[in-house]
């Protein structure tokens, strides 16, 4: 990218001059099996102000609105953003916009809205998205479509992740995207070079999310016996297409939906079961100490596996599993390997998403308890929307290059990075 | 009001005693019409039982039910004709069972009955001039000597019995009065500041001992919600307007949090013979997060609580309410092709609990067993 130099010392520190010229010190690991910058992301760095001065003025550069805290934030929390959902981003646009392509503001209101929500389904309506604006776009005159297609991105990445931030998975898709594009040879004429990208997209689809899935699915069969009474937690896809699939193939089997407030994700997923035919059972999760002594397996799905074995999933995952161990019930996690990630987190404080406080409001019997919590001086809601789960919890992780346990993502990290270099 | 308004009802109901009922003078109260004022008094109660037991008509406080009970039996007492105290035990037994079977859940209920009976079989022994030591003292030598029967039967009259027991019937009624005050003044000990406190659900009695600590220390209150009746709301508006910094968590969020919290502490509806607990449901997930963090979990459980039972009686530990709560009759046609299950209790085993606090100081899960045997008798753990 022109504008930054990068100076190498002997002590191995890298002095970054990054585009608003300013020197910063970041961390370059010179090790013989390749270079890894680590960068903290701006939406978990909120308590400081530089970082918000520095990321409003980069907001103002590509005329993107910045979206403003919404409501009392607990104080464990202060490093992370609270929006409401009643306050889109594209309130502060005007439509139609100059900057962003139309797809990716219908994209941002889909994913602030909850419309989209899962980590695959978010990936992929991304990628669509990015097909969209890849057809559209014509290189102009001087310029390089590997360089200047890289930079068109950058502002909508940014709008999306203003309107909710970006999970694992939609991250090591866009470094996908940003690969291919950067990949292009300069000679190819634009058409090609699009048809080169658009066909990369669809392959990447293909292959790392459906075929993934049906691997995942023919281990998964394995595991599932006549007579089991499976356990799942709210509503992922990849379980349920398992499940669907395992029912299909004719085993005989029970499944117990377990759902918690105030998402209520699991009613979505109960849908789809009933639907199949497959018998079902719907309970809450403060009843799932009740359940569990009928249960013989637990099936969850993860938004992202981390590279020192912990699993990141919606927030309540971490209490089945931590239940399941104690009644010696075996838990297993299905996870594709694009959602594998660098990162390292033992609890669910640092780096964590927080929804609308206002959903945990309830209205039962006629009254509303929680009605007007912003009046009250010293009340606070926490709506999380992730929580981690440790590796001891877990007995064994399906992806579509295998079974493997929980400790072994760095490795499956390390083929993958090499593959890619 | 309640019991007013259906004891009217009651009233009209009773085929039998209608005009007496109606012609009774507040001032004389002959025999036969007393009793159809206890009868009334009772059935009265029984209906409330019944009707306040499912989770949707207003919740009565244990500790309602406990006096109530109690002024109830000192009421059988006094108008009841009997003439030794092995009557008036099988009459406060009977109406004990009825009670009982009213509402299985409420065990106050058969708590209370069995500490008037343990009152009734102290005041006997007073009378009799036996020492209490002698009688009580379960030793292995007296099992097998006496045949497994016990020698009692209660039959000798003496006249001083029926004031005796009144008089402690209302002791054990101050006792009972007491309770909340006492549990809330140990506070203090417990409790430094800057805490980060975690708790599930509404307790009166977690409420009153959180609010006398908040007079004098500062900490902080995460409350989780309990889905699907969301109690830990009302609780968490009265904390924070006390003063008290209170978050309101979901359940799901309950072990994401727990790595900051210092202390754990609930209330519960009966402490069990074992010492475990069967408590609201998410008690079972809270004390097993808390293990796993090593944070200590204390109890706040009034004397009252401690029941007898033992939590192997598979069907008469749970007790389940309109699944409508869990999953609404708006979702529609899956409704009849799926099992909606909605709990309200959940066991907690006491290898998961540190402290209970009572009104008569902290114990160890440990104890339990030895309270029991000074509160009730080995005899009247079956009614």
């Amino acid at each position: 990218n022109v504008g930054i130099l990068i100076r190498l010392r002997a002590d191995s520190h890298c002095h970054i001059k990054n585009e608003d010229d300013q020197w910063q010190i970041k961390e370059h690991f010179l090790t013989p099996l390749g270079s890894v910058v680590k960068r903290l992301p701006e939406h978990i760095q909120v308590d400081d102000p530089d970082v918000l001065k520095k990321l409003a003025k980069k907001l103002e550069r590509q005329q993107i609105p910045r979206r403003l805290d919404y409501g009392y934030k607990v104080s464990l929390f202060s490093h992370l953003l609270q929006y409401s959902r009643k306050a889109p981003l594209t309130q502060q646009l005007s439509i139609p916009s100059a900057v962003i392509h139309p797809a990716i503001v219908r994209l941002g209101l889909q994913y602030s809205q909850g419309i989209v929500a899962g980590s695959n389904a978010r990936s992929i309506a991304l990628l669509h998205a990015f097909k969209q604006v890849i057809s559209d776009y014509t290189t102009p005159s001087n310029e390089e479509l590997s360089r200047d297609l890289v930079n068109k991105l950058k502002p909508y990445i940014s709008f999306l992740n203003q309107c909710r931030p970006l999970s694992a998975s939609m991250g090591n898709a866009i470094k996908y995207i940003k690969k291919e594009i950067s990949n292009i040879p300069s000679q190819f004429k634009e058409d090609d070079a699009k048809k080169k990208l658009l066909n990369c997209i669809e392959c990447f689809i293909e292959e790392k999310i459906v075929l993934a899935a049906k691997a995942i699915a023919k281990s998964s069969i394995e595991k599932i016996n006549d007579g089991d009474v499976i356990l799942v937690y709210g509503c992922s896809s990849l379980v349920n297409h398992i499940l669907c699939e395992a029912f299909e193939k004719g085993r005989k089997f029970r499944v117990i939906v377990v759902d918690s407030r105030p998402r209520l994700e699991g009613r979505e997923a109960l849908r789809r079961l009933v639907q199949k035919g497959i018998s079902c059972t719907y309970v809450l999760i403060s009843a799932v100490s009740y359940i569990l002594p009928e249960v013989s397996k637990v099936f969850l799905g993860a938004h992202a596996l981390l590279a020192n074995g912990y699993v990141m999933s919606r927030v309540g995952t971490s209490q089945i599993a931590l239940v399941a161990k104690a009644f010696n019930v075996p838990v297993l996690v299905c996870c594709e390997t694009y959602k594998f990630c660098e990162r390292v987190q033992t609890d669910s404080f640092v780096s964590n998403e927080l929804d609308d406080p206002d959903d945990l409001i309830v209205t039962r019997k006629g009254e509303t308890q929680l009605k007007d919590w912003q009046q009250v001086p010293r009340l606070g809601l926490l709506n999380l929307v992730y929580d981690v789960t440790p590796p001891d919890f877990v007995d064994l992780v399906i992806t579509d290059l295998g079974m493997i346990p929980c400790t072994s993502v760095p490795v499956v990290l390390r083929v993958k990075n090499v593959d890619l270099l | 009001h309640k019991i007013t308004s259906s004891c009217k009802h009651e009233a009209t109901l009773s085929s039998t005693n209608q005009k007496a009922a109606c012609s009774r003078s507040p001032g004389t109260m002959p025999g036969p019409y007393r009793e159809t004022d206890l009868t009334e008094k009772v059935e009265a109660f029984l209906s409330d039982l019944k009707r306040g037991g499912s989770g949707t008509g207003p919740l009565r406080g244990s500790a309602e039910t406990a006096r109530e009970t109690t002024a109830l039996l000192r009421r059988i007492t006094a108008q009841v004709r009997w003439s030794s105290a092995g009557d008036l035990m099988e009459v406060i037994r009977k109406e004990g069972r009825r009670m009982s079977a009213a509402q299985p859940s409420e065990t106050t209920v058969g708590n209370m009955i069995r500490r008037v009976l343990k009152i009734i079989r102290e005041e006997y022994a007073r009378s009799r001039g036996s020492s209490e030591e002698a009688d009580q003292q379960e030793s292995l030598h007296k099992l097998l000597t006496s045949g497994g029967l016990s020698e009692e039967n209660f039959r000798q009259y003496f006249t001083a019995l029926k004031a005796n027991v009144i008089e402690a019937i209302n002791e054990l009624l101050t006792e009972l009065e007491g309770t909340t005050d006492n549990i809330a003044m140990q506070a203090l000990e417990h409790i430094h500041s800057n805490e980060v406190i975690m708790t599930i659900g509404r307790s009166r009695t977690v409420e009153a001992f959180l609010k006398d600590a908040a007079r004098k220390r500062k900490f902080h209150v995460i409350v989780a919600e309990c889905a699907p009746f969301c109690q830990g709301h009302e609780m968490a508006t009265s904390l924070s307007k006390d003063g008290i910094e209170t978050t309101v968590i979901t359940d799901a969020a309950i072990f994401a949090v727990m790595s900051r919290v210092n202390k754990v502490i609930i209330g519960t509806q009966t402490v069990l013979a074992n010492g475990g607990l069967r408590a609201v449901n998410g008690t079972h997930t809270l004390a097993l997060a808390a293990k796993h963090h090593s944070t200590p979990l204390i109890v706040c459980a009034p004397m009252f609580k401690l029941s007898p039972q033992f939590p192997n009686e598979e069907d008469t530990f749970h007790k389940f309410v309109s699944p409508h709560e869990v999953l609404p009759f708006t979702e529609g046609e899956i409704l009849s092709k799926v099992n909606v299950h909605c709990p309200v209790f959940d066991y907690v085993p006491p290898e998961l609990i540190t402290l209970f606090i009572s009104n008569i100081g902290g114990h160890a899960p440990s104890y339990i067993y030895r309270l029991m045997s000074e509160l009730y008798h080995p005899e009247d753990h079956e009614l």
